[in-house]
């Protein structure tokens, strides 16, 4: 394994154009995969700010009982799904709406009474902000006597919940797209530089080496090939968020296991386009 | 030591390249395989070195046969028997000493060991002045024998070479010829495919093999 791995690196020395011109082709097609990540994440991640914002809102009777009320807040506690469950009276109620629209404030305070009604917010766990869990506690709370009225924006929960479907389509029907033209990338530039080395190979095959011989260099150097480009990848990449970050707007970073996933995805892809064109080589004599 | 067993090759759209060809080359032999351009003679040594199976028919090469060497074994038929083309075939931009031990790398000696017999390899073949030189600036006659030096770095049984004076002058074909028997003194087996007739006539003592139009028709041994 030493000697194939001093091969590979002499490999590279004695080629070092094409051998940069190879880790260059990969780095080029997995940044367009590291853009595309980018984008989905950060997508993924505004998508699941305003899912948080996703609550079912009970408004109560004037009449409610407070034993009552307290037995429903457990039924809807108890529900697959809720997270938690907030009580707001009818003064908290009237103090978040003249805080948040100060226009009430000074009409309000003209008011003898107080307009707001109390409720119970129901709030999803993760995973659970779905139609489906929204709907049925919904229905649930609807069935109470002291329930007034029962509102969760049903028009933008709809909408939400379609785009993340469509969101989540889109992005595997693109990632693999990118993913598949990217290993066609990858595969050219390394079938570019094995064909470099046909003569060699063809040597090796004539004065005996075993394959195993003849491969393992060209599958180590398949795999730095790789994992340069991949490094290449994740540098443009980072580069691109420093830039965005800095000059157009706010943009998170990729977790840590995507930037790994990206790397092993070009060091695989740089392992199996070798192996191939190796083999096809090793055919000929 | 080689062995063809009603050996036929046919090649795709019916081509015959070889037919019921039998022949049996012992050990020490110094063999001439002649005939016209298309007897034969590149596809015989092919198959013997097993760079292609015969269609039907059995190649026996020191103990190994063509029907029972699977694919991944062949290199240990190639360790056996070296071979030499027209063209050379030697590695650009390495020396003469690294296209040699280029081939002992390959072939597993350990890499202390490599340098000194890369360069006793170049000096058997006269080329020790050389060894640094790369394929461009030694002449046809010195490519050659760099070719078979290493041709040599497995310390083979059998040494094929396919019309490996056909680019050669006068002179340098007489230096490779001479070398050439100097390694069958040794014991090795020398099975040379030329269409020179004043090549072999030139060296009575081989045997002469002759193939036309895939056909062996002549062996010096048996009209003796």
């Amino acid at each position: 394994m030493a000697n194939s791995a001093k091969e590979a690196v002499a490999a590279f020395r004695r080629a070092p154009l094409l051998t940069s011109l190879s880790a260059l082709m990969v780095g080029l097609a997995l940044f367009v995969l590291g853009l595309f990540a980018l984008a989905t994440y950060n997508l993924q991640m505004a998508l699941r700010t305003v899912e948080e914002r996703v609550e079912v809102v009970a408004y109560l009777r004037e009449d409610a009982r407070p034993v009552d009320v307290e037995a429903g807040l457990q039924i809807l506690r108890d529900l697959p799904g809720v997270e938690a469950v907030l009580y707001v009276s009818k003064e908290r109620a009237l103090e978040r709406a003249t805080t948040e629209l100060p226009e009430i404030a000074e009409s309000s305070s003209a008011l003898e009474v107080n307009p707001f009604p109390a409720s119970l917010e129901i709030r999803f766990a993760p995973g659970s902000r779905n139609e489906e869990a929204v709907e049925e506690v919904a229905s649930a709370a609807e069935e109470f006597p002291y329930v007034e009225d029962v509102r969760y924006g049903r028009e933008w929960v709809d909408r939400l919940f379609f785009l993340r479907q469509i969101g989540a389509i889109t992005a595997i029907t693109l990632g693999i797209a990118f993913a598949v033209v990217a290993a066609l990338i990858i595969a050219t530039a390394i079938r570019i530089a094995v064909y470099a080395r046909k003569d060699e190979i063809y040597i090796m095959r004539l004065v005996g080496a075993k394959h195993g011989f003849i491969r393992r260099p060209f599958l180590l150097e398949g795999a730095m090939t790789g994992l340069l480009g991949g490094g290449l990848a994740l540098l443009l990449t980072w580069g691109t968020h420093q830039l965005v970050f800095h000059f157009l707007f706010e943009l998170d970073w990729v977790p840590v296991s995507w930037v790994l996933l990206g790397l092993a995805g070009g060091v695989f892809f740089g392992v199996l386009a070798s192996s191939l064109a190796v083999h096809r080589y090793l055919r000929e004599v | 030591m080689i062995k063809l067993l009603d050996v036929s090759k046919i090649y795709s759209r019916n081509t015959v390249a070889l037919e019921d060809v039998s022949l049996h080359v012992p050990k020490g032999q110094f063999v001439f395989l002649t005939g016209h351009s298309g007897s034969g003679k590149s596809t015989a040594l092919r198959l013997i070195h097993m760079g292609d199976r015969p269609t039907s028919g059995e190649v026996r090469v020191s103990g190994f046969s063509s029907n029972r060497t699977s694919e991944r074994e062949v290199w240990k038929v190639r360790r056996r028997v070296g071979i030499v083309f027209q063209d050379f075939r030697l590695l650009p931009g390495r020396t003469a000493l690294e296209n040699v031990g280029f081939a002992l790398e390959v072939t597993g000696t350990p890499r202390k060991e490599i340098r000194p017999r890369a360069q006793r390899l170049l000096s058997q073949v006269g080329l020790s002045a050389k060894a640094g030189s790369q394929p461009h600036e030694l002449s046809g006659g010195e490519q050659q024998r760099v070719a078979i030096a290493r041709a040599l770095a497995s310390s083979p049984l059998v040494l094929l070479a396919d019309e490996p004076t056909g680019n050669l002058d006068e002179r340098a074909t007489r230096g490779i010829l001479k070398l050439f028997w100097e390694i069958n003194a040794t014991g090795m087996v020398v099975l040379m495919a030329t269409h020179d007739l004043e090549l072999i006539r030139s060296y009575p003592g081989a045997r002469v093999l002759e193939l036309d139009q895939g056909r062996l028709v002549y062996d010096s041994r048996e009209a003796e």
